[in-house]
């Protein structure tokens, strides 16, 4: 098994978790409603502890510690899609992220739990159950806000139009995707790509949200291999403000 | 006469240590003790969390690590592991029946099937034992509670979340 391919692989994920994890917590305290506070909220901390599990596995692959890695890297050092990294705007924009995300991130977890890397697969097992909450979360919102009033579909249809380009760009390629299709780590982004689609579609079609067609939209990438949008790196330097005022402290 | 340790010793021990967040439920009746290895006077205790997230694990381990040091094993080796995931199938009978007095509604049995929404909107109110209940949001004030309302007492209620 190539170790450089593997590791990648976990930083793009754990990256993904650890900067979406934070952006949801920015609800905190926020929330348009106390149920969607404490939701954002515990979505965060879901998601920034499945981060810090993936941390853990680099680190026994021989990667720094945890909290070195999350808040002492630059933002060309980090390999999250840029979807994640963007500043939160109205909640419909948050609730068309998450459900884009989720959606992607429970059916990866899936795959994951055959994983030949088996640390990871364990992992994966347990952490698809969690997902299920995500994906319930969303879908429940999208139908219920997508088939609601005018505000709420043409809110919705606005953020779906703005993020599709981002969501597709969840699906980059690693620069090792040959190796960690071949050494039967995780079947590829290729392959989920077209899973999500599906599932995507199905529910949007379930509401009275409009989908433009697939290939009319240009995905962004970059993120994967360190080019990010102007946003992450100011979300870094907030994330990492406490930490680094003493890195050696004791918690 | 040095008595030999036993894994029933053990689990005995472990039953004085709780939830921090759910302090009527031991760890033993949560089912987060995985594994216990005796080796002549080495003892290791394997963990695995409720959720990946629950920031309590670190202080489950640090106290299961106490109760050992308490009883006499110097060198205790606990960790934490994913090799046998956590399900809330894993609570045990005993444990249901403190969450249940505590006020919790317990989970209800999910074996290998995937939780959905007719499982979520059919909690069982903890209180007058209505199943006239509604799901109000996925997500309470701990990573493993979801907020419901019961029709038939009008009281709002928490359930230990049901995880496969």
């Amino acid at each position: 098994m190539n170790d450089l391919a593997l590791k990648e692989l976990l930083y793009a994920m754990a990256d993904n978790l650890l900067v979406l994890g934070h952006r949801n917590s920015e609800w905190t305290g926020m929330g348009p409603l106390l149920e969607e506070d404490i939701a954002f909220s515990s979505m965060a901390q879901d998601k920034v502890g499945q981060s810090l599990a993936l941390y853990n596995l680099l680190h026994e692959l021989g990667e720094q510690e945890p909290d070195t890695v999350a808040f002492t890297r630059n933002a060309n050092q980090f390999h999250n899609c840029i979807l994640v990294e963007l500043p939160n705007r109205e909640y419909d924009f948050s609730l068309i992220r998450h459900f884009l995300f989720d959606t992607a991130d429970a059916m990866r977890w899936e795959m994951l739990s055959q994983s030949a890397y088996e640390p990871l697969a364990l992992l994966a097992k347990k952490i698809k159950g969690e997902l299920r909450y995500h994906t319930l979360h969303a879908n429940t919102w999208i139908r219920q806000l997508g088939s609601a009033t005018e505000e709420s579909v043409g809110r919705l249809q606005q953020s779906l139009d703005t993020l599709l380009p981002y969501g597709l760009g969840m699906f980059e390629e690693s620069p090792f995707e040959k190796e960690i299709i071949g050494s039967g780590i995780f079947p590829g982004e290729g392959a989920l790509k077209e899973k999500w689609k599906l599932k995507i579609t199905e529910i949007v079609q379930s509401t009275q949200l409009v989908l433009p067609e697939w290939n009319s939209i240009t995905p962004v990438y970059g993120g994967r291999t360190g080019k990010h949008s102007e946003f992450l790196q100011p979300m870094l330097d907030e994330m990492s403000e406490v930490f680094r005022i003493d890195p050696g402290a004791e918690w | 006469m040095i008595m030999a340790i036993t894994r029933d010793d053990i689990m005995r021990w472990l039953e004085d240590v709780k939830d921090p967040e759910i302090p009527a439920l031991s760890l033993v009746d949560l089912g987060v003790i995985t594994a216990v290895a005796i080796d002549g006077s080495q003892v290791s205790v394997e963990m695995t969390p409720t959720f990946v997230g629950c920031p309590a694990m670190e202080i489950m381990k640090n106290e299961v690590e106490t109760v050992l040091k308490k009883n006499g094993i110097a060198y205790p080796e606990v960790s934490v592991n994913f090799k046998q995931p956590w399900s809330s199938d894993r609570i045990s009978e005993k444990g249901k029946l403190a969450l249940k007095k505590f006020g919790l509604a317990p989970p209800p049995p999910v074996g290998k099937i995937q939780v959905d929404l007719d499982i979520l909107e059919h909690a069982t109110c903890p209180r007058c034992n209505g199943t006239n209940t509604e799901m109000k949001s996925p997500f309470g004030p701990t990573l493993c509670r979801s907020l419901h309302y019961c029709n038939d007492c009008k009281e709002a209620f928490e359930q230990f979340k049901p995880l496969s």
